[in-house]
């Protein structure tokens, strides 16, 4: 058999690779070539070797933020998860309800991230903002910006109402996609209102709350801009979260090497945990 | 045991859904709901097993009224046409999910869902989860489902309107079998007359929201009280034409097709309705008049052959037996059986059956 060969299709492929190339692979390689030497600037390195590693990983700074950032995503996930599907379940599946409760519920993920970590600023400042104000006036101490407590509930209040929704969206979609006749055959066989949702709606919303749980994961484990215009990570290091501290090492320090140590870390635990994640829950999916 | 619909309607905003119905079905029975899509079969359906409430009207099961009474207290099971079983169940968790939430022993379990298992076929896969089977064998879990409670009502709503041919073939033969020692008021749903030839029983025909005719299935298909039950109660549709009676003679209207009968009427104008299967490409009984018209479509079915033709002014579908090879634009001849006609009046109610 004569094959032709047709060269033209990499035309199609070569624009991707330069994307991909200059997008992800680069920026990488440049993060792996500091992570392994040492620079005074002017492009001069020295080789380090594994040092830096073995200096984060042995850093009671790095294991401080590491430790708050698993607790914040800890939190964040056991709040909006439970509550996002929630939510979804006592929406309207019909009636002019629908678009109402879809675009209410899309506004806060339009609200760029900068402006929702102002306006919780603003809304939570103790003397003039209205959250802050009436907590005071209410007989709550409440000041975010020194006491830690408050911080961290400012912080996970803002996350809960800038991020439930995406957690809405999904498991609305999940369950919308269940057909009436799942209800009526549970109801016909005498089930409660808890089997139906332990039973028929949790099973069939899996993949999309899989989807979910992934998605807040990455973004609560990755948070930076919100609490970096809330609180910068105070007061002290009270909300100093992993990007946060790797913001400080690499442009307020300018300690290139360990900050590229310590994003190749971040990076590699972010994989390892959706990877796990991602295969467990996968695991007795079988052919579909 | 009887299952009463007293001037049941069911009104939907300023639709009607069902029209004022009446009907009683009885212990014991299978009972078919024939009609097309949006004929309300299905919102009969709910209505008898109480996932929906007729907005006029008493539902009456043996001698209590059960009009308002919740599902869940009423013991009924329903098959789908979408396969619904609890996904995350193996097959035989599924099929005692039923026991299990009104609280039958783990032990009387185990027999009566495996009892229900082999008559449906399913003991070797009752490890397995549903999403590993073929339709046909989750289809059989949720009719082993329905059959493992003991109900007094057992809905079937166009249970094998999702399987392919085969399947279809298969499970529609058994089904009857499967109700038949069964103490138990069995409904089924669905929108082909051979379905509710095969499976008998009682049979009630269904067109836009009314019951147009019920009793027992052979006597609905073979005396249908009017032309709108025999139009519902045939497949392929049934062939209709005005004709003419003088005497002993009688005569299409548009067409000079004519032939003499003895049936007692009174002289005047009829419609006739011919089922498809009474115009053949032989000639079949003992009294049959030909007919002439050209091909307009010929489809094989391998054992059977459909020739649409036109003769007059009429198309006219014609069903016979065996591989009756017809070109399109084809003239051609065929018979049809006079005593199999049915003759109904300008009201279209049914005078005989030849």
């Amino acid at each position: 058999m004569n094959k032709t060969y047709n060269q033209k299709a990499w035309f199609f492929v070569i624009p991707v690779f330069v994307l991909v190339a200059f997008n992800a692979v680069v920026p990488l390689m440049t993060v792996v070539n500091y992570s392994f030497q040492e620079t005074f600037g002017s492009n001069v390195f020295a080789w380090e070797g594994t040092r830096w590693f073995k200096q984060i990983l042995h850093s009671e700074r790095f294991h401080a933020s590491l430790g708050r950032q698993f607790i914040f995503t800890f939190i964040i996930l056991l709040i909006q998860l439970p509550l996002g599907i929630a939510i979804a379940l006592t929406m309207p599946k019909k009636g002019w309800g629908v678009p109402v409760c879809l675009i209410l519920m899309s506004m806060p993920l339009l609200i760029p991230w900068n402006v929702v970590g102002a306006m919780w600023n603003i809304f939570a400042l103790p003397d003039i903002g209205f959250l802050g104000n009436s907590l005071n006036s209410l007989g709550f101490d409440y000041n975010f910006t020194q006491q830690s407590g408050d911080a961290w509930f400012t912080t996970i209040l803002m996350d809960v109402w800038h991020w439930t929704s995406l957690v809405v969206l999904l498991s609305y979609a999940g369950l919308n996609s269940i057909q009436p006749a799942y209800y009526q055959a549970a109801e016909i066989d005498g089930a409660s209102r808890w089997d139906i949702f332990r039973y028929i709606e949790l099973p069939k919303m899996k993949k999309v709350l899989t989807l979910a749980i992934l998605l807040r994961f990455m973004d609560s484990f990755m948070i930076y801009t919100e609490p970096f215009v809330l609180t910068g990570g105070g007061p002290g290091n009270a909300t100093n979260f992993l990007s946060l501290d790797l913001v400080k090492m690499a442009l307020g320090q300018f300690d290139l090497g360990p900050a590229a140590a310590m994003s190749l870390i971040y990076f590699l635990i972010v994989l390892l945990i959706c990877w796990v994640f991602y295969s467990l829950m996968m695991k007795n999916e079988g052919r579909t | 045991m009887s299952l009463e619909l007293k001037n049941v309607e069911k009104k939907v905003g300023i639709e009607t859904h069902i029209y004022s119905t009446n009907l009683k079905l009885e212990k014991n029975t299978i009972n078919v709901l024939l009609g097309s899509t949006l004929a309300g079969k299905t919102t009969l359906m709910q209505i008898m097993a109480g996932l929906d409430k007729p907005t006029s009207g008493e539902i009456w099961f043996n001698d209590e009224n059960v009009t308002g009474k919740e599902v869940q207290k009423r013991n009924c099971s329903m098959v789908y046409q979408q396969f619904i079983n609890y996904p995350n169940f193996t097959v035989f968790e599924n099929i005692a999910s039923p026991l299990k939430i009104t609280g039958v022993k783990p032990q009387e379990i185990k027999e009566r869902v495996g009892k229900v298992a082999e008559l449906l076929k399913l003991s070797a896969m009752l490890n397995k989860k549903p999403d590993e089977l073929s339709g046909g064998q989750q289809q059989r879990t949720a009719l082993a489902r329905a059959l493992v409670k003991d109900s007094d009502l057992i809905l079937l709503d166009e249970p094998l309107a999702n399987l392919d041919f085969k399947l279809r073939e298969e499970l529609r033969e058994e089904l009857p079998k499967l109700f038949e020692d069964r103490d138990c008021i069995v409904v089924y749903a669905t929108t082909e007359p051979l379905d509710a030839l095969m499976i008998g029983g009682n049979t009630a025909t269904l067109l836009d929201g009314r019951i147009i005719q019920y009793g027992e299935t052979l006597k609905v298909y073979n005396k249908p009280e009017n032309l709108t039950s025999a139009k519902v109660f045939s497949d392929p549709p049934m062939n209709i034409a005005e004709i003419s009676k003088s005497g002993d003679m009688f005569k299409l209207k548009d067409y000079s097709v004519q032939w003499k009968s003895n049936i007692k009427i009174k002289d005047g104008d009829y419609i006739i309705g011919i089922r498809p299967h009474n115009i053949t490409t032989y000639k079949e009984g003992n009294n049959s008049v030909e007919i002439n018209g050209k091909v307009l479509i010929s489809e094989l079915s391998g054992s059977e052959s459909l020739i649409h033709f036109t003769s007059g002014k009429l198309n006219w579908v014609s069903l016979s037996n065996g591989v009756q090879q017809k070109n399109i634009g084809e003239n051609t001849k065929l018979f049809m059986n006079v005593d199999e006609f049915l003759y109904f009046d300008k009201n279209n109610r049914l005078v005989t059956n030849g």
